[in-house]
């Protein structure tokens, strides 16, 4: 079967893909783009490693297909800081200590700034329901969540 | 694999139609790509239905909502007036998942993953949704509860979809409320739910109900018996006594991980009558 040929945006800059119609949209992100910031945890959409946004939709690059992504704009870690100077949230991660390992610190990043996107002031809860979709098993959560209203406050002025 | 990505409903079912092998319909694609991924299902073909209009859209229809089979989660919760008409149709679709699968699962894929337990499904069956189903022989409307039929099956032809549904026109003094029981607050899926629409009289008292279970039979049920109660002439502690035992009644439920029978039973019960608790509140309120 030939591979489908397929043209999306990523981080702002147009990119154009060959992939098989299994391959999922993580796959081609790592594998096809060289984008290895996005992680492969679970590969069943319940950890959240893979967190990117699709047309500025959170979504799992493990449940999606590469050529669901045909004319798409996808958002990945490698596109938050600007340049050298680090995202208030990847800033503030760093600051609280909000990782060990690492693994799923790009996913975290990714949902907790499409988070303040839609909710820049949020609550506790709000932060909390919001990333329950990004598993961590080093840090217990409570500098995840401290850094990302950190980041909020921040990003406002506060 | 081939995927296809046709831009209408014909096409869509001509390739369903006429693929021997294996063939299934991706829509958001959350359950669907799992299953590949956990060798479950082996398709030669998907059709993927996102690029065809109708089952991407919301729009007002006979004085109610037509909500396409592929609308997210997400865009669910954003369209506005859909919560506050039918808060306990969209409450379901929202319990589905994470905030990730939310921006991608589907009403129409709940619906056809063909699991009992599905969230939105009792919500749909409640608010007396239909599937419009479209296939070789044309369009059919069917009600939401006589889609499934157990574990993986449905009563969908070779070839047919669904397209959308439609929740009707909701009627004065109508509430609805799904609610479901999980060992956690977040990212579960459902021991049971359970969906309860009802309309109150200008006295206030319930003149129709519709009560359906997920998670305790087969496949999730309209319980008849559990709504002819709630039109009873009794004080309201009274009614939710015997909806709570209609409940329970109609409960045939498994044993697995998530709960025992007995157990499934009396949180049916539970369910049904903290649902209808709701319901009454959003149909005076409405």
């Amino acid at each position: 079967m030939a591979k489908h040929h397929i043209a999306a945006v990523v981080n702002g800059d147009p990119v154009e893909f060959l992939c098989e119609p299994g391959d999922t949209l993580l796959d081609v992100l790592r594998d096809a783009l060289g984008l290895t910031g996005t992680k492969e945890g679970c590969s069943t959409g319940d950890c959240g490693a893979c967190s990117v946004t699709v047309d500025g939709r959170l979504v799992c690059a493990c449940l999606m297909l590469g050529v669901e992504a045909a004319g798409t704009s996808i958002g990945t870690i490698e596109g938050m800081a600007n340049g050298e100077e680090l995202h208030p949230l990847q800033r503030k991660f760093l600051e609280h200590a909000a990782l060990q390992c690492g693994i799923c610190t790009p996913g975290f990043l990714v949902a907790a700034k499409s988070l303040l996107e839609r909710s820049p002031d949020p609550t506790e809860t709000e932060v909390r329901y919001w990333l329950a979709g990004n598993l961590c098993r080093c840090t217990g959560y409570d500098k995840i969540v401290r850094a990302v209203l950190d980041a909020a406050a921040e990003m406002r002025g506060a | 694999m081939r995927y296809e990505a046709p831009n209408t409903l014909d096409q869509a079912v001509a390739l369903l139609a006429a693929e021997l092998g294996e063939a299934r319909v991706l829509a958001g694609g959350t359950d669907l790509l799992v299953q590949m991924r956990t060798d479950v299902i082996d398709p030669v073909l998907l059709v993927d239905i996102k690029g065809i209009a109708e089952t991407r859209q919301i729009r007002e229809e006979a004085g109610g909502f037509r909500i396409g089979a592929a609308v997210t989660g997400a865009e669910l919760k954003e369209y506005p007036r859909l919560g506050s008409v039918w808060p306990g149709v969209v409450e379901a679709a929202n319990l589905i998942g994470s905030t990730q699968i939310q921006g991608r699962a589907t009403m129409g894929g709940n619906l056809c993953n063909g699991s009992p337990a599905a969230d939105s499904v009792p919500a749909l069956i409640a608010a007396g949704a239909r599937a419009s189903i479209v296939g070789p022989q044309g369009r059919r409307d069917v009600a939401v509860e006589d889609v499934m039929l157990a574990p993986r099956k449905l009563s969908l032809a070779k070839g047919e979809i669904v397209a959308s549904f439609l929740l009707p026109a909701k009627p004065p003094r109508t509430g609805d409320a799904y609610l479901r029981f999980i060992p956690r607050t977040e990212m579960d899926i459902a021991v049971v739910g359970c969906g309860i629409c009802l309309t109150l009289d200008a006295r206030g008292a319930c003149t129709a109900a519709r009560v359906s279970l997920g998670a305790v039979a087969e496949r999730p049920l309209l319980v008849a018996e559990a709504a002819r109660v709630l039109t009873g002439n009794e004080a309201l502690p009274v009614l939710l006594q015997k909806l709570d035992a209609a409940a329970r009644a109609a409960c045939r439920p498994i044993d697995d991980k998530r709960g025992t029978k007995d157990y499934r039973i009396k949180v049916a019960g539970v369910l049904a009558r903290r649902a209808a608790q709701i319901a009454y509140q959003r149909a005076r309120e409405s």
